[in-house]
């Protein structure tokens, strides 16, 4: 029971700023602007349907992305020296270090009509209006959150014993075979965290949407606006996001547990 | 070559971490330096100021550092803060406890305060560069007896458009904005209710007058339906990001305000402005103090000396909007004062509106419609312009009953064998 307790001061934490809160959004969306239980809070969300698939799927798109971009870079990382290791891993993270408006920011400036690219792209009588569409959006996201994939990635994969593979080749695996029997399932609880790391964030995110997409907002900037002026719905939008995202935390993990246990 | 390469990047980064010292060193330096100003001439008072963002000289480019100059002349410590939307404003002055001693808010904001008694009436002998207020500016229908407030600056709402892409006065109003001609271009549209609907109103069948005292439902449902009609056209709503769209030569077209026109135009030599023949909003921000200030003689005060002539048109010069302050008039850029984006003829004048004070409900439901206007698709709204598509309520209404009970499930199921985990074990 001792070694609980340097966890307190966290636990308190969390209690007044994230365990309150979340019960007021909650409180929130069951109730309209006079406090009484009332599901029209609901009834009204509704009508953001639309721009809610819209962000799963930008969502989700995103995350598979990142993870077919992560997945082969973590893996030959994870397969180099130690030190140039953590040299990689450091330049992976230089971008970071710099604040995430800007980094958008930074994109806005890139796809821009007659930007860098746009101006490239013209040379080879390639003529196509790169942002305010929901591809620049999709390449805003990936660059904002592949970090998020790529490091529980390497984590998990630099720690797999290279006996494991080096035993796997002298009993006569091809390497499509030590990728698929060997490495593939070693890695899942990388991979999971990864797609739990990048997915979220991309569910709710929102200004990406501002900054490179169009007319199409994404469902963060629809929390954040109609919360200014109606608490209730503003809740009650945020906690189908939520129920969303647990269920797809919930999925995940049961996957996960699978794969260890059949690993 | 590693060993190179990891030499250089080390060097690098203390480098950087030696001259953010340095600078923290120099900042420190600064602040003892105020610090022993301070001293000297002790601060004897402060003063709270609630402002718009961007709103006060802040003494870049040859300007006045208006906030200094102010603690320097009367010891009174400013404390300045911003608010973004005059709703904000008004949450703020009813909901908390913090008090302030100067507000700046637009004209119907203050007819809404002056009428819930939320505002203090000023003691005009404090106040004796009063008398350099243009005429046309006093007894203004927002403060009829002008008991409660000082007017600060003047605007109106106008159009700007690159003359690349659009040939020069092509456009003429309003309707140009929902016009496919230009769709290419890039249209931009206000990314704020009260400004988009009251564009959309104008340009209702029959129109509706934005400046009315109060709207029904099915006013702002029509202007609601003008705004998801010029979807299909539109490229983005925007605010501060229109400023990057029009100077870098992004978009053709924007609405905004005619001041800030005026400053893209500057950066811009491209551009070009049109006087919408619709008219447009005038709107008008005044200085007030609040009924709970704390500090009412130096509001006065600092009052006073934003009406001071110099001030005054070093403000209206950084923030590009009309001064109603006679005296500063003769300080101005000429060319600033003779561009009809800051002094429009009074031909035009007599077309605009102001906007009224209206209900709390009827504004929480046009910010609703707007945002419902925002995330609208444009291909579905064309063909018959509704904000529900009811395919998607199901799907995500399916997906939210699947996810819960999946997770349901998965928990049930779990906890069964833990159970029966636990029960293998105690028989071990």
């Amino acid at each position: 029971m001792k070694s609980k307790r340097p966890a307190i001061p966290y636990l308190g934490w969390m209690l007044v700023f994230t365990i309150v809160p979340l019960l007021m959004v909650v409180y929130f969306a069951f109730t309209d602007d006079r406090g009484r239980f009332s599901l029209e809070p609901f009834k009204n969300a509704s009508v953001y349907s639309e721009v809610f698939l819209y962000s799963l799927g930008i969502a989700l798109i995103s995350t598979v992305i990142c993870l077919v971009l992560a997945y082969p870079l973590a893996y030959s990382i994870s397969r180099c020296s130690e030190r140039s290791q953590s040299m990689i891993i450091m330049f992976l993270m230089v971008p970071m270090w710099m604040n995430f408006l800007l980094r958008i920011y930074a994109w806005v400036l890139i796809l821009q009509n007659y930007g860098p690219l746009d101006m490239i792209l013209n040379l080879f009588g390639i003529d196509v209006t790169l942002i305010g569409n929901s591809g620049a959006v999709i390449v805003g996201m990936v660059y904002e959150f592949l970090p998020f994939m790529i490091l529980p990635l390497h984590a998990v994969m630099s720690k797999i014993d290279p006996s494991l593979i080096e035993a796997a080749q002298d009993l006569g695996c091809s390497g499509f075979y030590v990728f698929t029997k060997v490495i593939f399932p070693l890695s899942v609880p990388g991979i999971i965290s990864g797609v739990t790391m990048v997915f979220v964030p991309t569910a709710s995110t929102f200004l990406v949407a501002q900054y490179l997409g169009g007319t199409q907002f994404m469902i963060g900037d629809v929390i954040e606006r109609v919360f200014q002026s109606d608490h209730n719905t503003g809740s009650a939008i945020a906690v189908v996001l939520m129920i969303v995202i647990l269920g797809f935390l919930v999925f995940m993990n049961r996957f996960g547990d699978k794969e260890a246990v059949n690993g | 070559m590693k060993k190179i390469l990891s030499l250089i990047l080390a060097l690098t980064l203390l480098l950087a971490v030696f001259s953010l010292t340095a600078y923290a060193e120099d900042e420190a330096e600064n602040e003892r330096d105020d610090e022993g100003k301070g001293a000297s001439g002790a601060f004897q008072g402060e003063v709270n100021v609630y402002n718009w963002g961007e709103y006060i000289d802040p003494g870049d480019d040859g300007g006045i550092d208006v906030i200094k100059e102010f603690e320097d002349t009367y010891h009174i410590k400013v404390n300045y803060t911003n608010f973004e939307t005059n709703e904000e404003l008004y949450n703020v002055l009813t909901n908390s406890n913090s008090t302030y001693d100067v507000i700046f808010p637009s004209d119907y904001m203050v007819s809404r305060l002056r009428e819930e008694g939320m505002l203090a009436k000023l003691d005009f002998n404090n106040i004796p560069n009063y008398k350099y207020i243009d005429e046309r500016f006093k007894n203004m229908a927002y403060d009829p007896d002008n008991e409660y407030s000082v007017p600060y600056s003047w605007n109106f709402v106008a159009i700007g458009y690159n003359t690349d892409m659009i040939k020069e006065g092509a456009v003429t109003g309003f309707k140009d904005l929902w016009d496919p001609k230009y769709k290419d271009d890039g249209i931009l549209m206000f990314n704020n209710s009260r400004d988009a609907m009251a564009i959309a109103m104008q340009l209702c069948d029959p129109p509706i007058d934005p400046g009315a005292e109060s709207f029904t439902r099915e006013d702002i449902d029509r202007a609601t339906d003008k705004l998801i009609e010029q979807k299909s056209v539109l490229k983005k709503y925007v605010m501060d990001q229109v400023f990057a769209e029009m100077e870098q030569n992004q978009s053709g077209i924007c609405t905004y305000y005619a001041g800030d026109i005026y400053t893209m135009m500057l950066n811009n030599e491209n551009l070009d402005y049109c006087l919408p023949e619709e008219g447009s909003n005038l709107f008008n921000d005044a200085m007030c103090i609040p009924a709970t200030c704390k500090n009412k003689e130096n509001a006065e005060l600092f009052i006073n000396f934003m009406c001071e002539p110099r001030i005054a048109a070093a403000n209206s010069e950084y923030i590009t909007y009309g001064t109603p302050n006679t005296g500063a008039l003769d300080l101005i850029d000429e060319d600033m004062l003779e561009s009809e984006l800051i002094n429009p003829p009074q031909e035009y004048l007599d077309k605009c509106y102001t906007f009224s004070n209206i209900d709390d409900d009827i504004y929480g439901y046009m910010q609703k419609r707007f945002v419902e206007a925002c995330s609208a698709s444009a291909e579905v709204s064309t063909v018959e312009k509704k904000t529900v598509n009811p395919a998607a309520v199901w799907a995500v209404g399916v997906i939210l009953i699947l996810v819960i009970i999946s997770t349901l499930v998965i928990i049930v199921l779990d906890i069964r064998r833990a159970v029966k985990n636990r029960g293998r074990i105690n028989k071990i």
